[in-house]
């Protein structure tokens, strides 16, 4: 996957959570928590979702790398690379 | 072999096999009942629809709002605001004698409320609100008295019971105070969020709760009561059910509540022993000939006490007429009115009178007791018995046949198993003795100890 895939997979994950959201306007360096008020339960599902779908496993110590979609795309991108989108 | 058995199909049950499933899980979810929603169900008799708990809908917030926890169990069970149609209320209030306190879902209006009733109250009403503790805090106030630590901040023993009688009525397990974190929750969920039902009643979110759960692969065993849990060296292993069948599985979550579900185990000496809720409801239903709104009556609920004191504890008699809680399910913001006008009226009962009385003089009790609830009710309402055209009651017995609940208990123990486990490693509590009631509270329980216990560990 490149990393645009990569952020498509989490925007297609963002959307199923929060399915009355508008996401064109999520900027890739501002924290999820802020733009979409995410909390830790909502957290939990992004990495759900990420091991439901790749069985890619992010534990719990690096949450914290997911904070915004720059991040998130940074961290995963050495586990997602060889993979293919589904 | 299943990874998950759910003891019961109430909103918790439900709201935690969504959870699981949706995470490819093989869960299974067991009902005694031959219907679901437990607490909170539905029926239907002479041609007409019936909801059995669902007065409103607390925790209402409009769509687009992020937070609290209307918003995080949407976005938990992936559903759309519009899936649960929510409509809010139009205005209820607190009436006690020749004093009443109007609000609905802006607390603007109940802060003017209190500042015209209780003038010198505004600056300690305002302090009150701004020191409530937020939901993901709320452990830390475990085990504080609400009537100490409000009754520091306002200095009006009536002002206090007039805000303490909603917030029992609708989530307090223990008799006469409140635990504060659970005041907290309770004043968020109807003074600063509100009221609302769908149109069509509580089998808006029963259903989808349930066809979510079965679209995702979830198993529901309707009429398979839990006789037994199943033991091996402090672990659960599977459950026994009345039929005598034999289900294995890696862990179980139980809403049966704390001692129905000790019951189901072992006797062992590691078990905490946990009194049983006392705290119990019957509820009369007043189908009438016309709207409420053309008898007058426009509130969405009134709570009443005839008294400057609100007494919340287990009656000696039957039922304690001097305080209760009219609904109707009319007054709501819809779009048009619903078909039938209803009043309903809450009153606290005694489980052990009622369950003590023989077939007939049940019968000839609960015809009795309509009438007086009635009564004491139109002392803070139109007068509306001459428009009604059919009744139906239910009593704390009622509560115990279809729900299991010890005493009908509707908020199941006073004492909480707030992290929900148990002696058993893995054996879960979830629903209202994990801590969280009504229906939302519920519902937000069973997708904790989801999380929790079954999702983050992998
Ligand atoms: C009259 C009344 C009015 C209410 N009004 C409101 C309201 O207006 N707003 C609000 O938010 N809340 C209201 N509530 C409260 C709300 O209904 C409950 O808090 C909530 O539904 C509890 O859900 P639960 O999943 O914890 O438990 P339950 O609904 O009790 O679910 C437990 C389930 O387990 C099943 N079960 C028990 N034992 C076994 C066994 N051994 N094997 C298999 N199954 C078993 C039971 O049959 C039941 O279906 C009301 C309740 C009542 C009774």
């Amino acid at each position: 996957m490149t990393n645009a895939e990569i952020r498509d997979v989490i925007l297609n994950i963002l959307e199923g959570i929060t399915p009355d959201d508008d996401l064109t306007t999520l900027k890739d360096d501002a924290p999820f928590r802020e733009q979409l008020e995410l909390d830790s339960m909502d957290f939990l599902d992004i990495v759900m979702e990420i091991r439901k779908r790749y069985r890619v496993q992010v534990p719990e110590e690096d949450y914290e790398q997911l904070a915004s979609m720059a991040s998130t795309v940074a961290y995963l991108e050495p586990m997602m690379k060889d993979l293919e989108k589904v | 072999m299943y990874d998950t058995i759910i003891i019961g199909a109430g909103m918790s049950g439900l709201a935690a096999g969504i959870r699981l499933a949706y995470y490819d899980q093989s869960v299974c979810i067991l009902e005694r009942h031959t219907t679901i929603g437990g607490l909170n169900s539905f029926y239907r008799l002479g041609g007409r629809n019936y909801d059995v708990g669902l007065h409103a809908v607390t925790n209402f917030t409009p769509k687009g709002t992020k937070r609290g926890p209307l918003a995080r169990l949407l976005r938990q069970l992936r559903f759309r605001w519009d899936d649960f149609a929510l409509v809010p209320q139009i205005g209820s209030k607190v009436a006690f004698p020749g004093i009443e306190l109007k609000f609905n879902n802006d607390i603007e209006l109940l802060t003017s409320e209190v500042t015209r009733a209780f003038p010198d109250q505004t600056d300690n009403f305002l302090r009150l609100i701004d020191g409530l503790i937020d939901y993901d805090q709320i452990d830390e106030a475990a085990g504080e008295s609400a009537r100490g630590i409000v009754g520091e901040i306002i200095t009006d023993p009536l002002l206090v019971d007039m805000l303490l009688c909603p917030l029992m009525f609708y989530g307090c397990a223990r008799p006469r105070d409140m635990d504060y974190g659970q005041f907290c929750i309770m004043f968020r969920s109807i003074f600063l969020e509100g009221f609302s039902r769908p149109f069509a009643g509580v089998r808006v979110l029963l259903k989808n709760l349930v066809r979510r759960y079965r679209e995702l692969g979830g198993e529901l065993r309707l009429r398979a009561g839990v006789r037994r849990i199943v033991e091996e060296d402090g672990r659960a292993v599977g459950v026994e059910l009345d039929d005598g069948t034999l289900l294995e599985s890696r862990r179980i979550f139980s809403s049966a509540g704390w001692s129905e579900t000790m019951r189901m185990c072992q006797k062992s000496d590691l078990m905490p022993q946990r009194a049983s809720g006392e705290l119990s409801f019957t509820e009369t239903i007043s189908v009438l000939d016309r709207q409420p709104a053309d008898l007058g009556h426009h509130e969405t609920i009134i709570f009443f006490n005839d008294s400057n004191e609100f007494h919340w504890e287990k009656p000696d008699g039957l039922v304690d007429v001097r305080s209760g809680v009219i609904c109707s399910p009319n007054n709501f913001c819809y779009e048009k009115p619903l078909d039938v006008g209803m009043i309903r009226v809450t009153s606290l009962a005694n489980y052990d009178r009622w369950a003590g009385l023989p077939e007939e003089r049940y019968r000839l009790e609960k015809l009795a007791w309509y009438d007086r609830i009635v009564d004491s009710a139109v002392r803070f309402m139109p007068d509306f018995r001459r428009a009604v055209t059919d009744t139906d009651m239910f009593t704390p017995t009622t509560i115990r046949r279809f729900t299991g609940h010890d005493n009908g208990a509707v908020y199941g123990a006073p004492d909480k198993q707030t992290d929900g486990t148990t002696h058993l490693k893995n054996l879960y509590i979830c629903g209202t003795d994990q801590g969280w009631v009504g229906i939302i509270g519920t519902i937000i329980s069973g997708i904790m100890i989801a999380n929790r216990y079954a999702l983050r560990e992998g």
